[in-house]
């Protein structure tokens, strides 16, 4: 049979010299490599204290986003919800009525928005889907929890930070993938 | 062996002696638990244990702690009292070899000549050999009484692997015997001072015995006792608690007194190489002693642990087929040669 | 009453309980390490007798391999008290007989025994390995080599027994 590529080795089945059949030379080798090990870099790193940055294509935790005042982006349309092959998001709508133009941004808005993130598997169709730019996903993942029903996160822990309010807690929230998106 | 003869001061000398030697030991085992998993760390290019306390310090406290508050488990059908014993044997025996090694000359404690050496029996490595071979005592019992047939097997090899072993070891000894003269460790640590290290004159025997020793703590690659992929855990597979904690401290008991052993037998004990105490003070020479076969000591300890994170474990017919085909023939040559060397150089 | 005399007493009296606890024991493992506890109080009249030497190669040699093995074999066998088959009359008799022999004999040497000449403890050096090796190789080094004769047989009896069976030969000419 001839081989297709030459990384074939043939194993070496000859009987062993008498230095291989000591060892000895052959665990004095092995140990040294075992040795040169202590001085290579270590590759652990201490992680609370240090975190290795996240890569830019990273898709963690959901957000909702809002616009430069503070007004909730999504209308409620659930194309997030059909895009969404896990069937993790559940949205009800509601009319905006006169005098909470501040809150949102359009006519229609979700009143209630919840995604299972035991469900999720953070695949960003949602993302892709979002013709308003209302939903995103961040930098961050679920924390561990002991119920289950604590991983169904409602509209008020999916919602960025206010950017009047609390500034730094919306650009920390905000992160590298906004700036991706606003610049598509 | 004078007991009626004994005064009182000479009693509590030993007393403090054999306290000093013991919690000396006690911790220089806890701290090799660490030094264990920060040698197989760094070997392995990973960090080790750093959370409790200062670069991990306090990881020894915290898992003889943790052993504390772990469930105590008896198997109900297992003897009890048997079950128990296992454990204290293996302890008792890891520590009692202790009693003969010379820490260091002795020391002028107001006036006081105090050897630093527990005690000098004319047959002192032979005590040691007997001790060790009683060792193997604790892992049987154990594994039997755990009513268990993994334990049971792993008791049966820690047996059979220990007589094995012995055998090449005490071969490898006499031929040691035959040069010294002597069976007192004091003796042969003094004799070192004056002239070469043992290993000059017995480098096939050192390596015999450094093999042996490695199969009688029941480290890796001889650690068939407990080989946990075939075993699950060996003799101590049923033992949980504090009870598993003396087995695993035992082994580190056992591997710092068989490093001291070597260091003693074949690399000059407390001697400082080229350097002639005699210069010294009494008491500076017995530290800087005491300090260098520490030294000796740790070198071994940390050879040990290289070795376990290298080498991986024999099968038990290469176990067998290197103790009695290789370990052995080789050990007897090595005691003829030694005694025509003697013979023919006297 | 002094020291050695006291530590004489407590060794007898543990060689003495030992070996009878051996005997009545039920479970063989049990039996086994009582052995071993009479091998201890036996190296400690050794030491007595000021030859630590033969103590503590009594305590490698007997407690540290010789029992090792007996336990290895007696643990593997796994007997139990009701597996043990009941030994039939004339065994009995057998034993009561070979038994009483030997209390009879212990007995008469004991009585024959010159009381003026009991060994002295703490004196002496017959037991340090110097004094002994002296001995065993120029007054006794004839019983000496026949003794280990006897041995390398019965090793070389142990690796016949102990072989593999050779796959029977079909040619029985070769």
């Amino acid at each position: 049979m001839s081989t297709l590529t030459n990384k074939a080795k043939a194993v070496d089945r000859s009987p062993m010299s008498f230095m291989e059949k000591m060892y000895l030379p052959a665990i004095a080798k092995g140990m040294m490599i075992t040795f040169s090990h202590i001085f290579k870099k270590k590759p652990t790193i201490n992680y609370p204290e240090k975190q290795r940055p996240f890569s830019p294509v990273f898709r963690g935790l959901q957000i909702l986003n809002r616009d430069e005042e503070g007004r909730e982006n999504c209308t409620a349309c659930g194309l997030c919800a059909v895009a969404c092959p896990a069937e993790a998001i559940t949205m009800e709508g509601a009319e905006r009525l006169p005098g909470e133009e501040h809150l949102y941004r359009e006519e229609k808005y979700a009143a209630k928005y919840e995604i299972n993130m035991l469900r999720c598997i953070f695949c960003g169709l949602c993302e892709e889907a979002c013709p308003k730019d209302a939903i995103y996903l961040s930098e961050t993942f679920a924390p561990a929890d002991y119920q289950r029903k604590q991983f169904v996160y409602n509209k008020q822990e999916l919602l960025i930070p206010h950017p009047k309010e609390n500034p730094e807690a919306y650009q920390k929230a905000l992160g590298n993938r906004a700036n991706k998106a606003t610049s598509n | 062996m004078y007991l009626s003869t004994i005064d009182i001061s000479l009693i509590l000398e030993k007393l403090i002696l054999i306290v000093v030697v013991v919690s000396a030991s006690l911790v220089v085992a806890m701290y090799t638990t660490f030094a264990e998993r920060k040698v197989a760390a760094v070997l392995q290019d990973r960090r080790g244990p750093n959370r409790a306390g200062p670069f991990g310090l306090l990881q020894p406290l915290a898992d003889g702690l943790k052993l504390f508050f772990k469930e105590e488990i008896i198997p109900n059908l297992s003897s009890k009292f048997l079950f128990i014993l296992g454990p204290a044997l293996a302890m008792l025996t890891a520590c009692m070899t202790s009693a003969v090694i010379p820490w260091g000359d002795h020391i002028d404690f107001f006036g006081r000549n105090v050897s630093l050496q527990i005690a000098d029996v004319n047959i002192g490595i032979l005590y040691v050999f007997g001790v060790v071979s009683l060792g193997v005592y604790g892992i049987m019992i154990g594994g039997w009484a755990s009513n268990n047939k993994f334990s049971l097997m792993g008791g049966l090899r820690a047996a059979s692997q220990i007589i094995s072993y012995e055998l090449a070891m005490g071969i490898s000894l006499i031929a040691l015997l035959m040069i010294t003269g002597t069976l007192s460790l004091k003796e042969m640590v003094v004799q070192q001072q004056g002239g070469f290290w043992n290993i000059v004159y017995q480098p096939l025997g050192f390596l015999i015995f450094l093999i042996c020793s490695f199969a009688e703590c029941n480290r890796t690659p001889f650690d068939l006792p407990e080989a946990e992929n075939e075993l699950i855990g060996g003799y101590h597979t049923e033992y949980s608690s504090m009870k598993l904690g003396f087995y695993l401290f035992s082994e580190y008991i056992n591997m710092f007194i068989s490093s001291v052993v070597m260091s003693t037998l074949f690399f000059g004990g407390y001697d400082i190489p080229f350097f002639d105490e005699s210069v010294l003070s009494p008491n500076v020479a017995a530290i800087l002693g005491i300090a260098a076969l520490m030294t000796k000591t740790l070198i071994f300890i940390f050879l040990f642990m290289w070795v376990r994170w290298t080498i991986p474990r024999f099968r038990y017919d290469q176990l067998m087929h290197l103790g009695w085909r290789i370990l052995i023939p080789l050990a007897l040559f090595n005691m003829l040669a030694t005694g025509a060397g003697v013979l023919y150089f006297n | 009453m002094n020291i050695s005399t006291i530590v004489f007493l407590l060794l007898s009296l543990m060689a003495v309980g030992s070996a009878l606890m051996m005997i009545i024991s039920k479970n063989p493992v049990h039996s086994v390490l009582w052995l071993i506890l009479v091998f201890f109080a036996i190296s400690g009249h050794y030491i007595l007798l000021n030859a630590q030497f033969l103590a503590v190669v009594n305590i490698i040699v007997y407690a540290g391999a010789i029992m090792v093995l007996f336990l290895f074999v007696v643990m593997l066998m796994n007997l139990n008290a009701d597996t043990e088959p009941i030994k039939n009359y004339r065994m009995q008799l057998v034993g009561i007989c070979t038994g009483g022999t030997l209390l009879l004999l212990l007995v008469l040497i004991t009585n024959r025994m010159d009381v003026e000449q009991l060994v002295e403890t703490n004196a002496g050096n017959a037991g340090l390995i110097k004094n002994l090796g002296m001995v065993l190789f120029k007054q006794y080094v004839l019983p000496f080599e026949i003794s280990s004769v006897l041995f390398l047989s019965a090793m070389i009896g142990a690796v016949v027994i102990g072989r593999k069976e050779e796959p029977i030969d079909q040619n029985p000419n070769s």
